[in-house]
């Protein structure tokens, strides 16, 4: 169980983290969601003990990462593929971080055979793909069998099927009663493996809640309706309690009401219809309706339709 | 993802894994582990081992070749040079080879740090051993030791070839007054001087900015002081952590030296300790 409390990090004037409070439980995916710069990294690294944070604590089944008796039987961390030194074998690689935790010299071997790197456990890793990278890191973080595992945008850069591995890989280590905590910047990737959901923007908390809570809460059915009096229909679906917003010269976007509801109050009300069809706003929508305001650079969008279908 | 896609990644990627289980442990991560990852990690980097078989090939191969050289040119070198040279025959043997080692020792100590930060095996490093002074410890011990046998062996390979080499002409000896000592100090000069350049690489964490600032330091500043106006440029030269350092590879005091051979090694050493107890202070406290 990873805890933290008022955790906070500030370069000079800029505060990169923002007092967070949240708990990551075992058992569970819980995904860690936010925009680039967010803070998602950072957060991570002060729970590795890598940065210190300027305010509040964090620790790891009660205890601060730097106080941990075999750190890498408690977490393992992927933060980064790159964090290998090139001229180094993976064998070697991986052998030098288990003799700090006094890991036997076969588990080696069986965590390269797990991620399927046994067969270049001899090369250099300066030659490996972006995936093979990532599989090592896996290994590395696997080694000490830890109860707890981070891994930091961990499908970027990954081809198919190498994203299918590592998302089974994670739903794996959940089932066996492990803490999974991963970050993304893509609701979409959440969707897929997460139970549980922490989204941040700007170092701040915006929801802490299960993926399908938050499917409830964000995605909203809208309903869109064209109509030669857009006018008329606006005035009969506001008295129903419905929210008409108009979407070019014949179209509204009807929120608040059912699709069947809106059909019989048009029928009621003589208004005719020319098309009537659910629009259902996709979770990727909520995650940047949710966090519109704390991107920290911004695009122009063009045309600047917030819903399309 | 739809079943199709599923079958066609195969049962690698849609099977649960399962992680082999590791038995418990007892105790806790501390130095004995980290000695023998750091042993594990100097050793599994190609660059090192060849770089110490290079520079001690190099040194000695270049010192025998000089010397052979001055050997054959005895008859027709002028008499001041021969005097020169029967009163300090290690100037030639020891403390060219040790000029020429210092500068693969220096690179090779601020890589011992700064490797891990340019890589970004820090992170890695950090993660495994939270604990900073005991990876900065490991790191030390490690690097010294190694520095330590293979300066030793460098100084008396030198002194050994060398010594045949010159022997018609100029006779020396291990019991000649000073000269063990001076054999025995320049192993362990090219010793500390590792491990105040991996002081260096702890501080400035970035190998060319490292290197610049330990030769710059060894091969300019220390000259230059030597330009210093008379009795306090004087004191300063002498106090420079290098000049200082390498009285202990002169077998007999300069008239002018105001430091004797195992002092100025003590200043030497003294200077390194300052560099560490900065470089523990900011690699215990800065972010990784």
């Amino acid at each position: 169980m990873i805890e933290a409390v008022g955790l906070s990090k500030r370069y000079g004037d800029r505060v990169a983290v923002d007092q967070l409070s949240f708990t990551v439980r075992p058992g569970q995916v819980t995904g860690f969601l936010g925009p680039n710069g967010a803070g998602k990294s950072t957060t991570m690294r002060m729970i590795l003990g890598l940065d210190t944070p300027t305010g509040g604590r964090v620790t790891i089944d009660g205890r601060p990462y730097r106080q941990l008796d075999y750190p890498m039987r408690e977490v393992g961390a992927l933060l980064d593929a790159k964090a290998i030194h090139g001229g180094r074998s993976a064998y070697h690689h991986l052998l030098c971080l288990a003799q700090t935790n006094n890991l036997p010299k076969r588990r080696v071997g069986e965590v390269l055979d797990l991620v399927g790197l046994a067969e270049v456990a001899g090369k250099r890793a300066k030659g490996f793909s972006l995936g093979m990278g990532q599989r090592l890191g896996i290994a590395a973080a696997l080694l000490g069998d830890p109860k707890i595992l981070m891994f930091d945008e961990p499908v970027n850069g990954l081809d198919p099927e190498g994203i299918l591995w590592i998302r089974n890989l994670m739903r794996s280590l959940a089932a066996e009663g492990r803490t999974v905590f991963v970050s993304s910047h893509l609701m979409s990737e959440m969707e897929n493996t997460a139970d549980h959901l922490l989204v941040i923007g700007r170092g701040r908390m915006i929801a802490d809640c299960t993926v399908q809570e938050f499917i409830d809460q964000n995605s909203e059915l809208l309903v869109r309706v064209r109509t030669p009096e857009p006018a008329r229909l606006t005035e009969v679906v506001t008295g129903a309690g419905g929210t008409a917003t108009p979407d070019g010269d014949d179209t509204l976007l009807i929120s608040g009401l059912v699709m069947d509801r809106i059909g019989d109050l048009a029928f009621d009300n003589q208004v005719r219809l020319y098309e009537l069809s659910p629009l259902q706003a996709s979770l990727e929508q909520a995650f940047m309706e949710l966090t519109r305001d704390t991107v920290e650079y911004h695009a122009a969008v063009p045309g600047g339709r917030e819903v399309s279908a | 993802m739809s079943s199709t896609g599923e079958r066609s990644v195969g049962d690698s990627a849609t099977t649960l894994l399962r992680i082999p289980p590791l038995a418990p442990a007892r105790g806790r991560a501390g130095l004995r582990g980290e000695l023998r990852s750091e042993w594990t990690k100097l050793r599994t980097v190609r660059s090192t081992m060849w770089s110490l078989v290079a520079m001690a090939a190099i040194s000695v191969g270049l010192m025998a070749l000089i010397a052979w050289a001055l050997m054959n040119r005895w008859n027709r070198l002028d008499p001041g040079e021969r005097t020169n040279l029967a009163h300090h025959p290690l100037e030639v043997i020891l403390a060219r080879p040790v000029f020429i080692s210092q500068l693969v020792v220096a690179v090779l100590g601020v890589m011992v740090i700064s490797a891990e930060y340019t890589t970004g095996m820090i992170r890695s490093t950090l993660q495994s051993q939270p604990r900073r002074l005991t990876v900065l410890a490991a790191k030390v011990a490690v690097f010294a030791a190694l520095m330590l046998v293979v300066g030793e062996v460098l100084s008396f390979a030198a002194f050994f070839v060398g010594r045949q080499v010159i022997a018609s002409h100029v006779p020396v000896d291990l019991n000649d007054p000073g000269v063990s000592r001076s054999v025995v100090g320049a192993g362990l000069y090219l010793a500390v001087l590792g491990l105040f350049s991996l002081g260096f690489g702890a501080i400035l964490r970035h190998t060319a900015g490292a290197i610049t600032a330990v030769l710059g330091l060894v091969l300019i500043v220390s000259n230059l002081t030597g330009l210093l106006p008379d009795s306090w440029g004087h004191h300063i030269n002498a106090y420079m952590p290098t000049n200082a350092g390498l009285l202990v590879i002169q077998p007999q005091p300069q008239p002018g030296d105001l430091l004797s051979a195992w002092q100025g090694f003590g200043v030497f050493a003294g200077w390194t300790v300052l560099v560490f107890a900065v470089a523990a202070f900011l690699f215990t406290t800065r972010d990784a």
